[in-house]
């Protein structure tokens, strides 16, 4: 999402590093590139600005002139810096300490005001909250019947009183059945609406003063651009929001609108929307993106999403199986959906340090497809054959690639690679750690090339 | 703005009867477009031309970049204007720079223009993009214009079978305009609902079908590939379909939406854009690194929430609003 800023921070402080001595032009050239680079990612032009400034003050200061690695260290105040103009290390939502908590959407049209509502109140049902949602949008056609089908697939209650009534009635009305039939959230969905809209800005500010909610939240879009800053100063007038969500962020938008948000309103994003289903939905870590962005990876984000994924059992029982030389291609199976259940592999990978700078592999295009084929080929083994690959032979590799519309071939590479795997993990388990060789035989019938790191 | 055919004339009479209706209608996003933005000439003489000097080009990038309109056309711009104030073909004064930089920015703006093909019969009309730019709201507006100011016959086809009650929202945009909607089941082929709809209008004579098709990131390669098979599904049945693909970008897109018309323009040929939401504070820039980069023109700007907030694309008077305060 952010990999094309990335991609030119690094080439320019990866110069500056380098050198090991910095001289005024130096700084002078990084700032160029990295004000042309916010600027393409859509950071407002204002923010750009005083960001500049500010981080060429530090980066000509004592502390890195004086350092031994100045290059080094401006990488550090550079990532210091985005992480502190993103909101530094971010907040939690404020929840009620009695009675529902209550939180507001509001937004432009099209920022995704609805999909974010439950989406949210899934993240908090899995937190084993009971979630309410109030259908607040009267105007834009079957914005109601959305938020009915989308709530409930998310496990909420959906409060709705059709589309007559006025919204902030219908607010105040969700609130007190929220209230009596003892929910924990609330979330209050509103129509989009533009921030000059006098009228239904005035109908937000009311529906804030009846809900008195705990938290508003600003929906924005990724994608957009230098007006995200008006848009965002208006709606803290009208609404007094408290935080910010970022949707699509899946996409390949810079995401800038999210660095100027934040500077300009002093509102932390608390989440993110990060793909089209209702669990890509991931609290906002400001300091662990400003590190992704210079290429440092987001391993802590990755560790936590395996956490949350990887059942503790499973993987006692996995280690015992890997340390006996167990491991069977039906557990291989199993541990292929549970890192797919985590997102899209290409995702996960952005979180690796490093990855940014390995072209090769951000440019391998990771074939989701290709893991549907091995689950399909898998699928298509009987118990026996996924416990032992070694009885499969030439009749039995024709009827797995026949049942799962594959070549013999593919049943073949898949066997090989799995036996390759095997031997790998026998050498993890008894402490010995793979070489890149073996990695590379793993990930491809073909030994991959040693990437040369900077 | 419409390229009708030989339909053209047999409607005449239709247009005519609501010709006194539209001066109203234009004159009223007239007054709209200059309440929210006060796009006034004077205003960016005042601010942007009273000297000429090296500050004025710089803040003429400011300007032109928080417009949107990127770094890459915003430098283009500037340095053409610059070099020919340098060179003297236009005088350094501050309406005639304005003035020029206005002409410029209108034939950036109107690179590769063309009217809305829609003369073959039936026409078919495909509308794609990201989600939550306007897509659903732009074909309601299209079909309005079509049926109830030209008197045409109108189908639409509910293409979006992905997110909740997509086609719900059209179906009652299909009541206001008049027009008739052939829909499937929520999670149906997108490629057969757009078949069925071909189908009824060559069975029923309609002079119009409007495919809707369900927002998309262009990152998602699967999607992209489902949207290209729709196409293709259309052109088998009718060879020369869609005779116009839309692409609807929302004005507050920021350098994305350079990304998002080129992906698209790949998947399914993109005839034109489709600029939304031009009724906020956000000015659209994009549209010209669109069109400069790529040649897709805009072809229709969306002003607000009712039916007639559509109108055709002005390159003069949207270059004059790109540099308004």
């Amino acid at each position: 999402m952010f990999d094309q800023l990335s991609d030119r921070l690094q080439s320019t402080l990866s110069d500056v590093r380098s050198r090991g001595k910095l001289s005024e032009s130096d700084v002078d050239a990084a700032m160029r590139e990295i004000r042309l680079a916010l600027l393409e990612a859509d950071v407002n032009f204002k923010v750009v600005k005083a960001f500049t400034k500010t981080l060429k003050e530090r980066c000509l200061g004592d502390e890195v002139m004086q350092s031994l690695d100045p290059g080094q260290h401006v990488v550090k105040i550079v990532n210091e810096e985005l992480a502190t103009l993103m909101g530094g290390s971010g907040r939690e939502l404020a929840m009620a300490s009695s009675g529902p908590t209550v939180i507001l959407m509001a937004g432009l049209q099209g920022s995704g005001k609805t999909t974010a509502c439950a989406k949210l109140a899934m993240h908090l049902g899995k937190d084993g909250k009971d979630v309410a949602i109030a259908a607040c949008d009267v105007y834009r056609p079957a914005a109601v019947d959305q938020l009915v089908t989308v709530g409930e697939r998310a496990g909420a209650h959906v409060y709705r009183q059709g589309t007559e009534r006025d919204p902030v009635d219908i607010a105040e009305w969700a609130l007190q059945q929220a209230r009596t039939e003892r929910r924990d959230v609330l979330i209050v969905d509103t129509a989009g609406r533009l921030h000059i809209d006098r009228e239904l800005m005035g109908e937000l500010a009311r529906i804030r003063q009846k809900t008195k909610p705990h938290d508003v939240l600003l929906v924005v879009d990724a994608m957009t651009g230098q007006d995200a800053v008006g848009v965002a100063e208006s709606f803290a007038e009208a609404a007094e929001f408290d935080g910010v969500v970022m949707t699509k962020l899946d996409g390949d938008a810079r995401g800038g609108a999210a660095l100027s948000v934040n500077a300009v309103t002093g509102k932390p994003i608390l989440f993110a929307s990060t793909g089209e289903k209702l669990e890509n939905f991931d609290k906002f870590h400001p300091d662990r993106m400003a590190q992704r962005i210079l290429g440092m990876g987001d391993v802590l984000s990755l560790i936590e999403k395996a956490e949350q994924q990887v059942d503790e059992k499973q993987a006692v029982d996995l280690q015992k199986k890997l340390e006996k030389d167990q491991f069977t291609l039906e557990d291989f199976l199993q541990q292929m959906r549970q890192v797919r259940k985590m997102g899209p592999i290409s995702g996960l990978l952005g979180m690796l340090p490093g990855m940014g700078a390995m072209k090769q592999l951000k440019n391998a295009d990771i074939d989701e497809g290709e893991l549907d084929r091995v689950e399909a080929i898998i699928l298509s083994m009987t118990p026996a054959e996924r416990a032992n690959p070694g009885v499969i032979n030439g009749s039995r590799r024709k009827r797995i690639a026949n049942g799962s519309g594959t070549k013999v071939q593919n049943v073949n590479q898949l066997v090989k690679q799995f036996d390759q795997m095997r031997k790998m993990m026998r050498s993890m388990a008894t402490g010995k750690m793979p070489d890149q060789q073996q990695l590379a035989q793993m990930a491809g019938a073909a030994p991959r090339p040693k990437i040369r790191r900077r | 703005m419409i390229d009708l055919g030989s339909r053209a004339s047999a409607n005449d009479s239709a247009a005519a009867e609501a010709a006194p209706e539209r001066r109203g209608v234009f004159k009223r996003l007239r007054e709209s477009l200059s309440k929210s933005r006060q796009a006034l000439t004077e205003e960016i003489s005042a601010s942007l031309f009273d000297r000429i000097d090296d500050e004025t080009w710089e803040r003429l990038e400011e300007a032109l970049i928080l417009a949107d309109a990127g770094a890459p056309t915003t430098a283009a711009v500037v340095e053409r204007l610059e070099h020919e104030v340098e060179a003297g073909t236009v005088p350094a004064d501050g309406v005639a720079v304005r003035d020029r930089l206005i002409e410029i920015l209108g034939e950036v703006a109107a690179t590769g223009r063309a009217p809305i093909d829609l003369s073959a019969d039936p026409a078919v009309l495909m509308m794609v993009g990201v989600n939550g730019t306007g897509k659903t709201t732009t074909i309601g507006k299209i079909a309005w214009h079509l049926s109830k100011e030209m008197g045409l016959r109108v189908i639409l086809a509910a293409g979006d079978t992905y997110r909740a009650a997509a086609a719900e929202q059209l179906a009652e945009w299909a009541e206001r305009a008049g027009a008739e909607l052939i829909r499937g089941q929520e999670g149906a082929d997108p490629g057969a609902v757009a078949f069925d709809a071909i189908a009824a209008a060559q069975a029923r004579g309609a002079d119009v079908v409007i495919v809707d098709t369900a927002g998309r990131l262009h990152t998602q390669d699967n999607l992209m590939e489902e949207l290209a098979k729709v196409r293709r599904v259309i052109a088998k049945q009718i060879p020369e379909a869609p005779h116009e693909t839309l692409i609807s970008i929302d004005a507050t897109t920021g350098q994305n939406g350079l990304r998002q018309a080129k992906v698209f323009s790949e998947a399914v040929a993109v005839d034109g854009v489709v600029l939304t939401k031009l009724d906020g504070t956000a000015k659209g820039g994009i549209a010209l690194a669109i069109a400069s980069d790529l040649g897709i023109p805009v072809k229709l700007i969306g002003v607000g929430e009712t039916l007639e907030d559509l109108r055709p694309f002005d390159p003069a008077e949207y270059a004059t609003a790109l540099l308004a305060e």
